[in-house]
């Protein structure tokens, strides 16, 4: 056992504190060179992860940076930075701490870089950056660890790809270097340990006690839950009341826009007055940080929030989480609710609330899951090769690189071990020319090689592009939002342009929990006043829409079949008694296909439980078929569970609609055109350099000068359809959004055991999907007749027809 | 007349879906804002490597406008190439496609603010041209009058989507830019709603004519 040094065993023992037994094992565990820690909120982990370095400083002092520490938020870093401070300096260690982000003025970060602190706290973005500068190696000369903290979150995406091609950059670096990773729990800790692991440095996992059982339950209202809809505004009284018997209180939503409504509805009905305040990601950081500020202090009751207070930072008092609207996925409602007490070895107290009928069920076999501990999770495939062309480009920043050396690197890093030589050669000549199949760019590559081997930025200016442009994080088309003043009101916080674009003056919507009315837009501001005399519309946000996991989907079919409905609410097992008398209640093995006609249209209801975006997709494609089939589709809605389409005609044979391969041309076909592809093109195209967001002379008014990705995408698709970008966008868009996987499963699952059923009305099922909203009209001839429809309107409407033009 | 004809100045005037503009009395075709090379132009500038795939498209949907119409003469209304290097650097084979579109009818560049020189291609070449009751330039004049102009690649939102749009009020025709890599300003822009009348309208381009009066 590895003792600590007396200084900090005396400080433990001043505090009254001893030393949690994980912790005794990641000291334990000082050299090996990979490990991952495993524990609950509240249970010492960043210490567990900072132990090691504090006895080695304490041991031996240190020249030059010792540590890098890693968070997924700025905020954290600077939450550690402090929290770290306190102890070193009652021990009296002679450490210098420092932190680096995007918020860091440039002149201390270029101290940084000269004169590194021996601790530096840090995100994925800004390592990135660090390891762009040719002195590269004089600052991590002599890093001896490095300490990813909520590395379960970062490896779910991009980040925490560019994080480990970093890391493996280090390691080429500091061969000596030991890497700790902080984990909530997950489904999988193998599978983490594998992502951060490197060829030659297999990972070591130490699991902590992972504390008492959560006190889980649906919250009980008078009210059922609505049929439809994510809002959940008939809990607002019992959750009001929850509050009240409660310190401090979380209601978490699954997104920005229903955290908005929530507040809203909230604050209204807020007699008392209780302090309570909002927090997502699209609020102005001022305002954050006001709410984070009061939320330490204490001051406030509750917070209504997003996955934005999924992670980090110590949050005081937490006595009670609430989720609001069914969980979509166990193991971050798990994480979720892990934020309630933060003390270690006391049961976290959370509540679910249903945001509709549907999710009653998905919120019963949630509390199932969670108290069998059976967590959901996919597994990750390969690292994304946008991420690796990125990185290609930040090695071409940082000087002449060996293509040999560079590969090797790579596949020392856990996501791209498998990556192949050709894979690797295809992104270079990408970064290189575009690698397009007609040659061009000879005189202008952007890398070349010179004649010693090595390659290298044609343009040296061309390294401040790609550093302004790195990073993986998407930003949608943002404006922000001010209150209109003389000079430069208050800011407020974003809304996509998408939706700017459909506010006229006078206009009202919600955002940071305030109605404001859109006075209109100057330059690439949306300014607004307090003038709110008309129903909100709502902010659309671009955060996330998750879509339920194949687990939990089993789960809810699983309690289907069950036919016990007594651990469910009364009203619920009703309903459910309604749907198998007048229909049928969909079971696992096999798909219910429910046709009916109402309001004069025919409707099919296709219950495939594979997810929303894949009942999204499945919607996309089956009205592309009946398109086909002369069914003259309209539009159609698509929620976790089901898909309902709404047309001209009844469809009598659903057999040949369902056809996987015929599905799948339809994909390809319908590849071409769809939004959802020309999105995931343009992320991908970002991440690997093609468009670049940030230029070094943005002008303010050169709207005409961009052009959108939209027509790269065309422009690729019609004169190099394999080209590596279209690969990588197919690819992400199928696992994705997309989500064709699932719905090759499914098909997969029930084989050719399809029940159509025929009803004179429509189903208890179904009526809930006609509440829903986000419908997606079919574009077709039907699209432009309206079109030219509201253009003819427009043109009576303003007398503007009667002239002769 | 049909949906797509118009009338300035007393000529009638074709938008063709394409966003070219047809004059049937005079035979002739117009296209602005070809912005050729302009992959070539940010490349040699240190940007990325763009699909060098533009120049063969915008030359591709001109060659079929030009066989629908078998026009005799076409204008070119400025900012044909992106910027004058780009029109030296053009590759052999758009070289040869331009010449065999030029060969047998009148072909006139008009100078644009990116292609401001004369251009060692084939055809005319002048600042503006005026034409029986028109007249052709790259920027539109406040006071100009039966004026044919592009340089501001207006685009149009009707209903959910947004499309480049040919603008027209009684004095003058805004043409939608007809190269491949070209963005739009939309008509609601202060700049396009301070320089067209009370009475402007806008026509969509693509496979129906939508008219509509031009949002403000």
């Amino acid at each position: 056992m590895t003792r600590l040094p007396p200084q900090i065993s005396d400080w433990f023992a001043s505090k009254g504190w001893t030393i949690h037994p994980h912790q005794q094992d990641m000291l334990d565990r000082a050299s090996d060179p990979a490990t991952l820690l495993i524990a609950p909120t509240g249970g010492g982990k960043t210490m567990s992860g900072f132990l090691p370095t504090l006895a080695d400083l304490c041991a031996d002092p240190h020249e030059g940076l010792h540590t890098l520490y890693i968070s997924p938020l700025k905020a954290l870093a600077a939450d550690i930075k402090r929290n770290l401070r306190t102890p070193v300096d009652e021990i009296g260690l002679p450490i210098r701490i420092d932190d680096r982000t995007g918020d860091t003025p440039a002149s201390r970060k270029k101290r940084q870089r000269a004169d590194p602190p021996h601790i530096l706290l840090t995100t994925p973005e800004s390592l990135a950056l660090l390891t762009s500068y040719d002195d590269a190696h004089r600052t991590f000369a002599g890093l001896k660890r490095v300490v990813i903290d909520e590395i379960h979150a970062l490896a779910e995406s991009k980040r925490g790809d560019q994080l480990m091609l970093a890391l493996a950059r280090l390691q080429a670096l500091c061969p000596d270097l030991r890497r700790v990773g902080l984990s909530a729990t997950v489904d999988d800790p193998q599978a983490i340990a594998r992502y951060m692991s490197t060829a030659h440095t297999p990972c070591a996992l130490v699991q902590a006690d992972p504390g008492p059982p959560p006190d889980i339950r649906m919250l009980e209202t008078d009210d059922p839950p609505p049929w439809a809809g994510g809002g959940a505004a008939y809990s607002i009284p019992a959750v009001l009341e929850q509050i009240k018997a409660h310190k401090t209180t979380l209601i978490f939503h699954n997104t920005r826009a229903q955290a908005e409504i929530f507040f809203h509805n909230l604050w209204l009905a807020n007699e008392d007055a209780l302090p309570i305040g909002i927090h997502h990601g699209s609020l102005d950081r001022v305002q954050r940080e006001r709410v984070e500020a009061a939320m330490v202090r204490g001051d406030l009751r509750a917070i209504v929030c997003t996955g934005s207070l999924d992670l980090g930072i110590d949050w005081g008092d937490v006595d009670l989480v609430i989720q609001i609207g069914a969980p979509k996925n166990v193991k971050r409602l798990v994480q979720r609710i892990g934020r309630a007490n933060h003390r270690y070895n006391a049961p976290s107290k959370a509540l679910l609330v249903p945001a509709n009928r549907f999710e009653v069920l998905e919120c019963r076999a949630a509390l199932d899951a969670v108290r069998a501990g059976d967590l959901d999770g996919d597994p990750r495939g390969a690292g994304p090769r946008d991420v690796l062309c990125q990185h290609i480009l930040i090695a071409a920043c940082s000087g002449p690189f060996e293509a040999d050396a560079l590969y090797q690197q790579m596949i020392n890093a856990g996501p791209y071990a498998d990556l192949d030589r050709q894979e690797f050669e295809d992104c270079l000549e990408f970064c290189a020319t575009g690698g397009y199949a007609l040659r061009a760019y000879d005189q202008w590559q952007r890398l070349q090689q010179r004649p010693d081997g090595l390659w290298q930025l044609r343009d040296p200016r061309a390294a401040q592009r790609i550093r302004m442009n790195l990073g993986t994080i998407q930003d949608r088309d943002l404006l922000k939002v001010r209150m209109k003043h003389s000079r430069g009101g208050k800011p407020l916080g974003e809304v996509e342009e998408a939706f700017a674009a459909t506010l006229t003056p006078g206009d009202t919507f919600l955002i940071g929990g305030r109605v404001v009315r859109y006075e209109g837009l100057r330059e690439m501001t949306v300014e607004v006043s307090r003038r709110a005399d008309k129903k909100p519309k709502i902010a659309v946000f671009s955060g996330t829409k998750f879509a339920t996991s194949t687990k939990l989907c089993d789960r809810i079919l699983h309690l289907l079949r069950q036919g016990d409905w007594s651990a469910l609410p009364g009203h619920t097992g009703d309903w459910l008694d309604l749907q198998s008398r007048m229909s049928k209640l969909p079971e696992r093995d096999r798909l219910l296909i429910e046709t009916f006609p109402h309001h004069a249209r025919e409707h099919v209801c296709v219950y495939g439980f594979a997810g929303r975006n894949a009942q999204q997709t499945l919607g996309l494609l089956l009205t592309k078929r009946m398109e086909e089939e002369g069914l003259r589709p309209l539009g159609f809605v698509a929620t976790d569970y089901a898909t309902l389409i709404w047309g001209l005609d009844r469809l009598t044979d659903p057999a040949p609609l369902f056809n996987v391969d015929a599905l799948k041309d339809g994909l390809e076909g319908w590849l071409a055109g769809n939004a959802v592809m020309k999105r995931t093109f343009r992320d991908c195209a970002t991440i690997a350099g093609l468009i670049e967001r940030n230029l070094p002379s943005a002008r303010k008014s050169g709207r005409q000068a961009t052009f959108s990705s939209d027509i790269l995408y065309d422009t690729l698709r019609k004169y190099d359809p394999e080209h590596l970008l279209l690969q990588i966008t197919r690819a992400q868009a199928l696992g994705g959004l997309v989500d064709f996987g699932r719905i090759e499963d499914m098909l997969h699952r029930i084989e050719d055991r399809i029940d159509l059923l025929r009803l004179d009305r429509i189903s208890p099922f179904a009526a809930p999907l006609l509440l829903e909203v986000g419908k997606v009209p079919i574009k077709g001839e039907g699209a432009e007749d309206l079109m030219a429809r509201e253009a003819l309107a427009l043109m009576q409407a303003s007398g503007l027809q009667n002239l002769a033009t | 007349m049909n949906d797509r004809d118009l009338s300035l100045n007393g000529a009638v005037l074709t938008a063709l879906p394409s966003g070219a503009l047809w004059w049937q009395a005079q035979n002739l075709l117009c296209v602005s804002d070809l912005h050729l090379g302009k992959a070539e132009r940010h490349a040699r500038r240190g940007g990325s490597p763009l699909p060098p795939y533009e120049i063969r498209d915008t030359l591709d949907r001109l060659r079929s406008d030009l066989d629908e119409t078998r026009a005799q003469t076409v204008i070119c209304l400025g900012d044909s190439f992106d910027d004058l290097q780009a029109a030296q650097a053009l590759p052999e084979d758009a070289r040869q496609t331009i010449l065999a579109l030029q060969s047998g009818r009148r072909w006139i560049w008009i100078e644009g603010n990116h292609d401001p020189g004369p251009l060692d291609i084939g055809g005319e070449h002048c600042w503006e041209l005026p034409l029986g009751p028109l007249v052709f330039r790259h920027i539109a004049e406040p006071d100009g009058m039966g004026e044919i102009s592009g340089h501001y690649h207006p685009k149009v939102a009707l209903g959910s989507q947004s499309r480049p749009a040919f603008l027209l009020d009684s004095r003058r025709l805004i043409l939608p830019a007809y190269g491949t890599y070209t963005g739009g300003l939309r008509s609601t822009n202060k700049v396009l709603s301070g320089l067209m009348g009370p009475d402007a309208v806008a026509i969509l381009t693509g496979k129906r004519p939508h008219r509509l009066p031009m949002p403000r």
